[in-house]
């Protein structure tokens, strides 16, 4: 896959405060990818730098092998979906749409060909003199959807854009920005601080802290083999311990838990281990309850002490004896845990793969 | 419902209401009534109908002249205190500086300043730097008079507009000028345009500072005053009066109109 962004040493600073610091990152031809993190991460100030409305203090960005440092935001090959949409009130739909086509100067004809397309494209077909301020958010979010794809990017850029909507509407979209994304086949950037949503997005995911990407990867490989501790903690849920290193290889570890054995994990890049000790994870649907005498390779034990009723799961947690903290275990319901009373013995099955070693 | 009961079920309140708008809006009825009646005495039984009283005006030179310096004192003002009410709104709803708060209440002030003060101040000041008084010096004073007035319809109508719309504006390939003619001159003119009524109808009304600063040349508030010495001039008085309230009327009605259609459409933006 051709690279269509290509981001190179780019920081930006504000004052001393560091918005972007040393950022490098590839984004390829039709790949839809998320930048996510916590607010206050960078990753906004990221995407307006693509987009033209930041300047990086230092470091290059290309767009489809063009540098774009220095040219400002109306003559790059990039579109935007703002967060809050930026409709523009004094105009209907259809003129919203137009917008950035009239300066492109096209005869009538295929000005309102290019129009409607793009209004079929986002199921609003029917809407064209619609005024702008009698729009539903879903409805909102087509309009600016449909008004930047006319434009025929090269990449377009989304700010947050399913955060203004309520759950039932951003699950919607999320599907329909995923299908439209594989119909129109551009480069799709999205900013995210709802890790479901990059999970169930994109090709690839950046995820950043303090104005650095932490790790880049599939969201599969992301979820389950995050390289560092913040990373994991940010993506769901993770149990942390500490392991005794007894062994270490180019690409694997050799540790000793407390709990859960001697394991062989994986050495996670640029991993050094302290004190000859590494940090351990494990996701808490990753452990699952045994019932009654039903046996497992590998299992331990302990006693419920608190537990969190989610609908089609159960977050138990269980006391184990000699971890430092208490695990999470989250089960399906399916098979009653969440009858399972608080203070309950029980017992836990696990895979020794599940378990991740981790960059403090 | 618990919650009707009290306030809601006095019998005495819209009583007081009916009598509190009555007084407020009774005198002013008053004055076309008499505009219209054939006697040069205003009291009752009235007399009869005629527009003589309108006719005279129109052979009026000197209410005539007034007529006209109040028109060129009114666009003046208007103009003035709307340029320098975008200015300022636009500083004080786009940045965040120090001063910010200090700035507004500063601008505001005038509003509730007691006017005879500020108009004795502005004379005083006017003499000593030895101006002469005149049409512009009604203009100055008005302006400072005016501008609160002009701020308060601008910044609510700048403080619904979005940064965002600009940049948005930006991003679908338009210039910078193309973007302030096509997206934030349309989006703000609505407030423009209400504001410039608004000060031009405070302009027209205002005596105080225009009686003050005026010297030869008065405006039809002023020339009002002075034809109040003569009873037989009241009411052709009356006549200009009504015209004036009427246009008062129309002008604020169609600013607010605008307000807030302007505000509706923005805030369902």
């Amino acid at each position: 896959m051709a690279d269509m962004i290509s981001i190179r040493s780019v920081s930006r600073y504000y004052g001393i405060y560091k918005a972007l610091d040393d950022v490098s990152l590839d984004i390829g031809a039709g790949e839809f990818f998320s930048l996510l993190g916590p607010s206050g991460c960078g990753k906004t100030t990221l995407l307006r730098s693509i987009a033209g409305f930041d300047t990086p203090t230092s470091g290059d960005i290309r767009i489809d092998g063009q540098s774009v440092i220095g040219t400002p935001p109306n003559r790059r090959p990039t579109n935007m979906v703002f967060q809050n949409y930026a409709i523009f009130p004094h105009l209907n739909v259809e003129e919203n749409v137009a917008y950035g086509l009239k300066r492109l100067k096209l005869d009538t004809a295929e000005e309102r060909r290019r129009v409607g397309a793009a209004l079929e494209q986002v199921r609003l077909g029917a809407l064209g003199k619609r005024g702008a301020n009698e729009l539903s958010g879903g409805q909102r979010q087509r309009v600016a959807l449909a008004r930047a794809l006319v434009m025929r990017p090269k990449v377009l850029l989304l700010d947050e854009p399913l955060s203004a909507l309520d759950k039932k509407l951003r699950e919607e979209m999320q599907v329909e920005l995923r299908s439209l994304q594989k119909a129109v086949g551009i480069t799709f950037i999205l900013v995210t601080h709802d890790q479901y949503e990059a999970l169930g997005l994109s090709d690839r995911i950046a995820v950043m802290f303090g104005g650095r990407i932490a790790q880049v990867a599939t969201p599969k490989d992301i979820y389950q083999h995050p390289l560092t501790r913040e990373v994991a903690d940010f993506l769901g849920g993770m149990n942390f311990m500490k392991a005794r290193v007894t062994g270490e290889t180019a690409g694997e570890l050799s540790v000793e838990t407390h709990r859960f054995g001697n394991v062989r994990v994986s050495k996670p890049l640029g991993f050094a281990a302290r004190d000859g000790h590494a940090t351990l994870g494990i996701r808490p649907e990753r452990l699952r309850v045994l019932w009654d005498d039903a046996e497992a390779d590998h299992s331990l034990e302990g006693q419920v002490v608190d537990r969190h009723y989610f609908g089609e799961i159960t977050h138990l947690i269980v006391d184990v004896p000699g971890m430092e903290k208490p695990l999470s275990v989250s089960e399906t319901n399916n098979f009653g845990a969440d009858d399972i009373p608080v203070g309950a013995p029980i017992r836990l099955a696990y895979d020794p793969d599940a378990l991740v070693a981790l960059r403090d | 419902m618990s919650g009707r009961h009290g306030i809601a079920k006095s019998r005495w309140l819209p009583a007081y209401v009916v009598v509190y708008l009555a007084f407020l809006y009774l005198p002013i009825l008053l004055l076309p009534i008499f505009s219209f009646n054939n006697a040069a005495a205003t009291t009752f039984p009235l007399a009869g109908f005629t527009l003589k009283w309108y006719a005279s005006l129109w052979t009026n030179t000197v209410m005539l002249e007034a007529a006209r310096n109040s028109l060129f004192v009114g666009i003046c003002v208007a103009t003035l205190s709307t340029g320098l009410g975008i200015c300022a709104a636009r500083a004080l709803t786009r940045y965040r500086f120090r001063g910010r708060e200090a700035a507004n209440g500063l601008l505001m002030a005038p509003l509730f300043l007691p006017e005879i003060i500020v108009a004795v101040s502005l004379l005083m000041i006017i003499l000593q730097i030895g101006m002469e008084l005149s049409l512009a010096t009604v203009i100055l004073g008005q302006t400072v008079f005016c501008l609160p007035y002009a701020m308060s319809v601008l910044t609510s109508g700048f403080e619904g507009f979005d940064r965002s719309l600009e940049e948005a504006s930006l991003d679908l390939g338009e210039t910078a000028f193309g973007t302030f003619r096509r997206v934030t001159l349309p989006v703000v003119a609505p407030a423009i345009v209400s504001s410039l009524l608004v000060s031009f109808t405070i302009s027209l009304d205002e005596f105080i500072l225009a009686f003050f600063l005026s010297g030869t040349e008065p405006t039809l508030p002023v020339y009002i005053w002075g034809q109040l010495r003569f009873a037989a001039k009241l009411p052709s008085v009356l006549a200009l009066g009504s015209i004036m309230i009427a246009l008062s009327i129309i002008l604020l009605t169609t600013a607010e109109i605008i307000r807030r259609r302007a505000e509706r459409r923005i805030q369902g933006a």
